[in-house]
């Protein structure tokens, strides 16, 4: 886990960012879901502490390939990958590597919101470290609050930690999703479309969370909506029919593709 | 009717299908309908043949526990013991291997071992309940007496529930065996479907927050359709409760209350199925064997509605979006 530090503030547009590191690094990743080659040989450097983000048209592999880094993809039966993805250097997909480590490391929320409904807010939130062993009450406490303010959702619901997790409105629900994976202080964040099942003021709330976590996380977001990657993201990887066709800083992406792809899509003519 | 029409003729038949809709349409809410009136007659004829017993006994009956055809004294507590007890003992066996096997089968199994699983499960409902009987009778029986009894006795003989003579075989925990067998198949089933409907994206939030599988099935799949189950289980206990002809095969149909494993005991179906026969046409002896029946219904007429409250009302706690 890298040492968290205090960090001058990076906004979307900064050039400077990604210069932590890099986070994860797939080479030549192809995924196959039986017979059906899916991703093929994608070559990218996630940055740390940035935010990527994967774009293109629907069918593209951008959430295979999203799912394939944190082991996500070998829920599916006859999922099949070849390549190499590596956290901070480490093999993942290394031989004596449990998915389950690799998706405590990893975390992900999802397109739409899925807090276990039987478990009150609190519950949702330190579930996972539960899974982890934690039961120290005051650390399990400390962390809810943390984890909470971290979402953005601390003051929404610090008076009723204890209600039932589903009382929430829907974009409280995803906030509440992204509070759960970072309380077990994850060091990718995974975004499958976080804010597409939301309304605007919502989706916004989403976004400017997603510039605070950067701080502090490196984070993958895969979106459908180009002026959302273009608002949040450092880095912008095009994927098309399952290759890997641009991968730049987000403003040379949209300002100056090199490849007329691209610069079809994120101009909207076609998609 | 259109000019362009090509063939007025089949317009002919056509003109009468209104009258004829509205007769299948009554015809069908008719024999719907019998279903209610079925029901009504049912309970209404056992409420008449049991009348005299119900004048005699009163409430007596469910609390009175002699059941003695010769001085005509009837007390239903035997049969109604009999009855709770083999159920209990069959939700034991068969609770955690219906629902083990039907999480095997909708979150572990390979996909190709699901379908002939499941075929054999279905089969083991067909099985007819005579079948299960005669093969509890014969090797099911003769075993408990000569192995499990035995065996059973050495490491848990300290209990009470285990102590006393190990018998001929014929016993509570025969019928509770037997009735297992039964209703595995219908606990199994309904907990699938049930199982099937939570949704995957449940699984893959424990997944993703590094849950086993173990941790997954229990944090995300359990815990959200533990409703369902339940509505599962009571299901079971339903049929459990009515089953007769194997239960009377093997639980050696004795009107007696001994909370004993290896002891014989009568059920309320067991009990009419067995002594009805040999009933006078009238007096107290046949009514009171209406009035178990009458119990019997209605212990499991309310269980059932129970049992499909409990599965209606699971459409799962939903995370719905709000507005």
């Amino acid at each position: 886990m890298p040492a968290i530090s205090p960090l001058t503030p990076i906004r979307a547009s900064d050039h400077t960012a990604g210069t932590h590191g890099t986070a994860l690094t797939a080479r030549n990743l192809s995924v196959f879901f039986g017979q059906h080659q899916v991703l093929k040989r994608v070559s990218l450097d996630i940055a740390a502490r940035a935010v990527t983000a994967i774009i293109g048209p629907s069918g593209c592999g951008k959430s295979t390939f999203l799912r394939a880094l944190n082991r996500m993809h070998e829920l599916t039966p006859e999922a099949r990958m070849e390549g190499d993805i590596r956290l901070f250097g480490e093999d993942i997909y290394a031989r004596h590597v449990e998915p389950v480590v690799v998706r405590r490391r990893v975390g992900m929320v999802f397109q739409k919101s899925n807090p276990f409904p039987t478990m009150s807010i609190a519950e949702n939130v330190t579930v996972g470290l539960r899974l982890n062993g934690l039961r120290d009450k005051t650390t399990l406490t400390e962390r809810t609050e943390q984890s909470l303010r971290m979402a953005a959702l601390w003051d929404e619901v610090k008076d009723r930690l204890h209600a039932p997790a589903i009382s929430l409105s829907g974009g409280q629900q995803q906030r509440l999703c992204i509070a759960r994976a970072l309380a077990v202080q994850p060091e990718v964040l995974l975004m499958d479309e976080p804010a597409s099942a939301l309304d605007p003021l919502a989706t916004s709330h989403i976004e400017e969370l997603i510039l605070e976590l950067k701080r502090n996380f490196s984070i993958v977001i895969v979106t459908h909506n180009m002026q959302q990657a273009a608002r949040i993201s450092d880095f912008t990887a095009f994927f098309y029919l399952g290759e890997l066709v641009e991968f730049g800083p987000t403003n040379k992406v949209f300002m100056n593709p090199e490849k007329r792809q691209t610069e079809d899509y994120v101009t909207g003519r076609f998609g | 009717m259109q000019q362009t029409m090509s063939q007025p003729a089949t317009n002919a038949p056509r003109t009468g299908a209104p009258g004829a809709d509205r007769a299948f349409q009554w015809l069908t809410l008719l024999m719907a309908l019998s279903v209610f009136a079925l029901i009504a007659l049912i309970g209404y004829e056992l409420m008449r043949g049991a009348r005299l017993s119900l004048h005699h006994f009163g409430w007596r009956f469910l609390v009175n526990s002699d059941w003695d055809p010769v001085n005509d004294i009837y007390g239903a507590l035997p049969a109604i013991f009999g009855t709770l007890a083999s159920s209990v003992i069959a939700l034991l066996l068969a609770v955690p291997l219906g629902i083990g096997t039907a999480i095997y089968l909708t979150e572990l199994a390979p996909l190709w071992l699901r379908q002939p699983l499941i075929m054999f499960i279905e089969l083991l409902a067909a099985v007819p309940s005579v079948i299960l009987g005669f093969w509890g009778m014969s090797v099911l029986v003769p075993w408990l007496r000569t192995l499990l009894f035995p065996w059973l006795q050495k490491l848990f003989g300290f209990l009470p529930l285990f102590q006393g003579p190990a018998g001929s075989g014929f016993s509570l925990l025969a019928a509770g065996i037997i009735l297992a067998i039964m209703i595995v198949p219908i606990i199994t089933s309904v907990s699938r479907e049930i199982l099937r409907s939570v949704p995957g994206l449940q699984r893959e939030a424990a997944y993703a927050l590094g849950g086993t599988r173990w941790e997954v099935t229990r944090i995300a799949v359990l815990s959200y359709a533990k409703k369902g189950l339940f509505g599962a289980v009571i299901l079971g206990l339903g049929r459990a409760l009515g089953e007769t002809m194997a239960v009377m095969m093997v639980i050696g149909n004795s009107p007696q209350i001994v909370l004993k494993l290896f002891a014989p005991a009568s059920t309320m179906a067991s009990v009419i199925a067995n002594e009805f026969n040999e009933t006078p046409p009238a007096g107290l002896y046949p009514s009171a064997l209406f009035e178990l029946g009458l119990v019997l219904l209605g212990v499991t007429v309310v269980v059932n509605i129970f049992a499909q409250l409990l599965l209606k009302t699971f459409a799962g706690p939903s995370v719905k979006p709000q507005p």
